[in-house]
């Protein structure tokens, strides 16, 4: 015991003192949040971004008059020159586009010397259409303002009843955590598990491994080294959700306060006293406040229990796939000689991976994703997909009964083809070649 | 100290050693000898307990060999490695503590050892930024720190230059004077002719020899001897007590390589050549080890 706490002490510093490891730990975070400020940034100031384009507006029909308001990138101007004045001088007039609008509202057109893009002639003719609207319904005598209230859309509210009482569903932010926490798991198994690996082949050609193995066993060895590493990646993860907290939270009261501020200067008149609670209550129809609305309801979810959740599959799948990380390496002698064995690994992670984020994230309680989160080499994905959306507990029970018998038995079979793998160079393995060696006695 | 029992060793398809058992003794350096993949390395696995044998056991002084063994051997493999990117201090505590030593006492040693062959300056750099040979003295310092009672030795001196080499040799010799036996696994036959007490010759999954270096090389002793004389060449006939293999003359010197007839001594050619000539030598060839190899393995095949 006291051998393999050596060999754990020695895998995770080695890791953990490398530059590589704390500039991953820290620029990781900071890249996630610094991004995801970026996003916000930009989507709340996208009206200040960009350049303004400027539309001459030839209008026959006289419908749009001082209604067309210039909005986001685009800037009307109405001119009184007629068409086919307008469209001679349009080069030369420092103008972007000219839209000419006939009577009739047919025949709408809109001229640029470059090619307009999707998104402008959308915007325009939004514009056009919510105006002329308006007009039509005006002079068929119907009150916009009732028929606005007759349009309401039907929104729902989904909500829970559970033993404990009723509460908002947040299906939304189940939907956000479960795919989050799905691919990191997703991409933590690759990244660790290869670290087992290389570590394996590192000491295979090395040749170090024979007079380590005079002093262990090597299934200490590849024990020790299989926790050793998991602890880096279990350290990487807790400094990660520390450090993306901590600066969610400074970046998320930050944000807040602009939204307030800006919501403020829309609003003109609102006397709320703060700021934050004024942009969670007012409408939902901005961007930003949407997604206010998701970082207020991140609260909701059970952060302990899906933290737990979180780690137990990070780990028991860890240890299960970096077991047989550890055989591969122990097969072969490069790394480019373990293409051959990576199928057993790549193709359940990747094929749960793909089912997961287009099937079990839609139908969670469907039997197919009930069935992922039960097999051992498909739940650690299919189930924290799962878990946010709310898992019976039987389930979960079974799920996480069955992950512990999974890893058990494969480090058990790879820990037969590693004893013998490690000493073996220059032997081309195959399958058939690993399953001998897992018939050897001791 | 090693009692080797009839170990039988089976790989899928290839026996890697067949009913093998031998004696080694406390204090004595045992060479391990054989050709290429006669079973020494399984062998040495087998009593480092890297791999356990398919039948027959091993006893380490007396006592059934076990895990609490693995302290009391060094084992130095012939293939040999370090980690690349790891500093060579911490490594050798590394590798020390594995052995079952604490960190003082480790630190301790690893200080003395590095003073006594001129490493100190080392401490603090990668097995990377050593050359071949510096490598092989900081392994070879790996293997002994924990004053091993048993060490095992796989072609030691490879990759050493010659200087480096009788350093290791000397160090070796030293450990034996202190008390350790020692197992050296070798192909070079004159280093066993220097520094083994006892050997066994394995080949093709057998032990085809054992036994002290002495005695096996009197068994080898076929009453061939070189004689020298001056004066008239003469010719032998029947009447002599010899045959002869081989004669090369000079101008006055005649060199005669003579295999003695049954029952005849050296002391019946002396009186047959006596009053014939003047005899400047006498000389028994005895076969060198590398002879006895050839030969013991040549005919087994």
């Amino acid at each position: 015991m006291n051998k393999i706490w050596l060999i754990i002490q020695r895998e995770y510093f080695s890791r953990v003192k490398k530059k590589s490891f704390l500039i991953m730990t820290f620029l990781v975070p900071v890249l996630f949040i610094g991004m995801y400020g970026l996003m916000f940034y930009l989507l709340a100031k996208q009206n200040e971004f960009g350049d303004k384009k400027k539309v001459e507006v030839v209008d026959e029909s006289g419908m749009f008059l001082n209604k067309l308001k210039s909005s986001g990138t685009l800037e009307y101007s109405f001119t009184r020159d007629n068409y086919s004045l307008a469209k001679a001088g349009f080069l030369k007039s420092g103008y972007d586009y000219l839209l000419y609008v006939p009577v009739s509202l047919t025949g709408v057109q809109l001229f640029s010397e470059k090619k307009a893009s999707a998104v402008t002639i959308q915007n325009i003719e939004s514009g056009l259409s919510d105006i002329a609207q308006s007009q039509r319904l005006l002079t068929a005598g119907i009150d916009t303002a009732v028929l606005a209230r007759a349009q309401k859309p039907v929104s729902i509210d989904a909500r829970q009843i559970t033993e404990a009482g009723e509460k908002d569903a947040q299906t939304y932010v189940a939907y956000g955590v479960g795919l989050i926490s799905a691919l990191l798991i997703y991409m933590s198994l690759f990244i660790y598990g290869t670290q087992v690996m290389r570590g394996v082949i590192e000491e295979k050609v090395s040749r170090i491994v024979e007079v380590i193995i005079s002093s262990v066993k090597p299934f200490q060895l590849m024990l020790g080294k299989i926790i050793g590493i998991g602890l880096v990646g279990l350290t990487q993860f807790v400094l990660w959700i520390v450090l993306s907290l901590a600066l969610t939270m400074v970046a998320g009261t930050m944000m807040m306060k602009n939204i307030g501020v800006t919501k403020t200067e829309q609003a003109g008149q609102m006397q709320h006293a703060s700021s934050q609670h004024m942009a969670v209550s007012a409408s939902a129809q901005a961007p930003e406040n949407n997604a206010a609305k998701i970082m207020q309801s991140l609260g909701s979810i059970p952060v302990a229990y899906t933290l737990f959740c979180f780690l137990f599959y990070f780990l028991s799948g860890y240890l299960l796939y970096s077991a047989i990380f550890a055989a591969v390496g122990s097969a072969v002698d490069s790394e480019t000689e373990t293409q051959q064995f990576m199928l057993p690994i790549i193709l359940p992670l990747f094929f749960s991976f793909m089912i997961s984020m287009s099937y079990v994230i839609n139908n969670p309680d469907g039997s197919l994703s009930i069935w992922l989160s039960m097999i051992p080499l498909t739940s650690p994905i299919a189930m924290m997909i799962r878990i946010p959306f709310g898992v019976p507990a039987w389930q979960l029970a079974i799920s996480m009964l069955l992950m512990v018998m999974g890893f058990l038995f494969t480090t058990w079979v790879a820990a037969r083809i590693y004893r013998v793998g490690i000493l073996m160079y220059g032997k081309k393995a195959s399958y058939k070649e690993l399953a001998k060696w897992f018939m050897y006695k001791e | 100290m090693i009692s080797i029992r009839n170990i039988v060793k089976q790989y899928a398809a290839h026996r890697a050693l067949d009913d093998v058992s031998m004696e080694i003794e406390t204090g004595k350096v045992f060479g391990l000898l054989g050709p290429n993949g006669a079973g020494k390395t399984s062998l040495i696995r087998i009593i480092n307990q890297i791999t356990a044998p398919d039948s027959g056991e091993i006893l380490f002084n007396g006592e059934k060999l076990n895990q609490l063994h693995v302290e009391r051997i060094g084992y130095l493999p012939e293939e040999r490695g370090l980690y690349k990117k790891m500093e060579i201090g911490e490594q050798m505590l590394y590798l020390a503590r594995l052995k079952g030593l604490s960190r003082a006492e480790a630190m301790r040693r690893i200080k003395l050892w590095f003073a006594k062959l001129e490493m100190e300056s080392w401490w603090n750099k990668k097995v990377e930024d050593l050359s071949k040979g510096m490598q092989q003295k900081v392994q070879f310092v790996a293997t002994i720190l924990h004053e091993p009672e048993l060490l095992i030795l796989d072609e030691p001196f490879t990759g050493f230059d010659p200087v480096n080499a009788e350093i290791i040799k000397n160090e070796i010799l030293d450990l034996n004077r202190k008390g350790a036996t020692i197992i050296f696994s070798t192909h070079r036959m004159e280093s066993v002719e220097e520094l083994c007490d006892s050997i066994a010759l394995l080949n093709l999954s057998h032990k085809i020899l054992d036994g002290k270096v002495k005695d096996i090389r009197n068994t080898f002793r076929n009453g061939t001897y070189i004689l020298e004389y001056e004066g008239a060449k003469l010719g032998f006939n029947g009447e002599a007590p010899f045959s002869v293999i081989a004669e090369t003359s000079t101008a006055e010197n005649h060199q005669v390589k003579l295999k003695i007839n049954a029952g005849n001594r050296v002391n019946d050619v002396l009186q047959y050549m006596l009053p014939l000539a003047i005899i400047n030598k006498v000389e028994e060839i005895i076969p060198t080890m590398n002879e006895i190899f050839i030969q013991t393995v040549s005919k087994a095949n």
